[in-house]
């Protein structure tokens, strides 16, 4: 059973060591099956048509599907959102998923996770400012000054509590596999398929869209006037 | 040396257990937001879409405690932070 985070080269660049972790590898794997799906679509499609068939009504149909979750979880301001959290998605779905292939999902490192949360974090902050201006910045004092403090702490637990959430999901989902990989002979005949069934694809699904539905959800109810 | 180093470890696997007791009642009241979106739907069956989408936020916000939990039982598994402070004394 290995669940460490395995170092696998160590560059040396200007005096600065470079780790090539797992994680670091794992993650380029995934973003090259990204690309390459891209491209194979994008090829294959050929020129775009007005009446969408094949591949283009597919690619269509998840946009589309995408803009109403956003639409409906932040509202009609916040359309432009929906091309980060569409590429949000679709890389931290496909790092969950590359657990069947027997490789580290990437999203079982907490900086993978925390990357993602502190980009929401600081949209929730701007979009805050930019839609309500001062009056955001007066909700943090709300219903008296004393409070100022306990708002800034929740403000700042959103981050780790929705990078937490993913991380602890995949990990746990992750030591639970392997152990099951180092178990008695008999128990890895169809349990290892049942596993991964479960925690990287069901478990992966959920978790992936929770993570956007909440992060919108949070960009939703920080712009709106209360 | 040995003996306390292996009685660190020991109380640490009875902590990690404990943490993970935590579980039951974040699935109580997962359990009741189930049962709740459940009777909503069997009352209004056309608003299954929207209370289910609801329910499954629901259900993720509850679920933070026991990662909370998980998350502090695998730390005090795989990353306890007493024993390089243990090692450190003994030095």
């Amino acid at each position: 059973m290995d669940i460490n985070n395995k170092v696998l080269w160590i560059f040396d660049i200007f005096g600065v060591e470079v780790w090539i972790t797992q994680t670091i590898f794992n993650t380029w794997i995934t973003i090259l099956l990204l690309i390459v799906l891209a491209v194979l679509i994008r090829v294959t499609m050929g020129g775009w048509k007005r009446v969408p068939s094949g591949l283009q009504g597919v690619a269509e149909l998840l946009v589309e599907k995408f803009d109403n979750i956003v639409r409906n979880a932040a509202g009609e301001k916040f359309m432009s959102l929906g091309n980060w959290f569409f590429a949000a998605f679709a890389f931290i779905l496909a790092s969950n998923i590359v657990g069947i292939f027997g490789l580290r999902p990437p999203t079982a490192d907490w900086a993978t996770t925390f990357a993602f949360a502190a980009a929401t974090f600081i949209m929730i902050q701007g979009m805050g400012i930019k839609h309500r201006k001062g009056k955001y910045l007066k909700s943090f004092f709300k219903p008296n000054v004393i409070f100022f403090p306990l708002n800034l702490i929740g403000e700042l637990a959103r981050p780790v509590s929705l990078s937490f959430r993913l991380f602890g999901n995949v990990l746990a989902g992750m030591i639970l596999t392997s152990l099951i990989y180092s178990a008695p002979y008999y128990l890895r005949v169809l349990l290892p398929a049942a596993m991964h069934a479960y925690f990287d694809l069901f478990s992966g699904v959920i978790q992936t869209y929770i993570f956007c539905v909440l992060s919108l959800t949070f960009i939703g109810g920080a712009a709106e006037e209360t | 040396m040995q003996d306390s180093l292996a009685f660190i470890i020991a109380v640490a696997q009875i902590a990690a257990a404990l943490a993970l007791f935590n579980g039951v009642i974040t699935t109580l009241g997962q359990s009741k937001i189930v049962v709740s979106a459940i009777e909503a739907i069997a009352r209004q069956p056309e608003a299954s879409g929207t209370v289910t989408s609801t329910m499954f936020i629901g259900l993720a916000m509850g679920e933070t405690s026991g990662i909370y939990g998980l998350l502090i039982a695998i730390i005090l598994l795989f990353a306890n932070p007493l024993i390089p402070i243990y090692l450190n004394y003994i030095a």
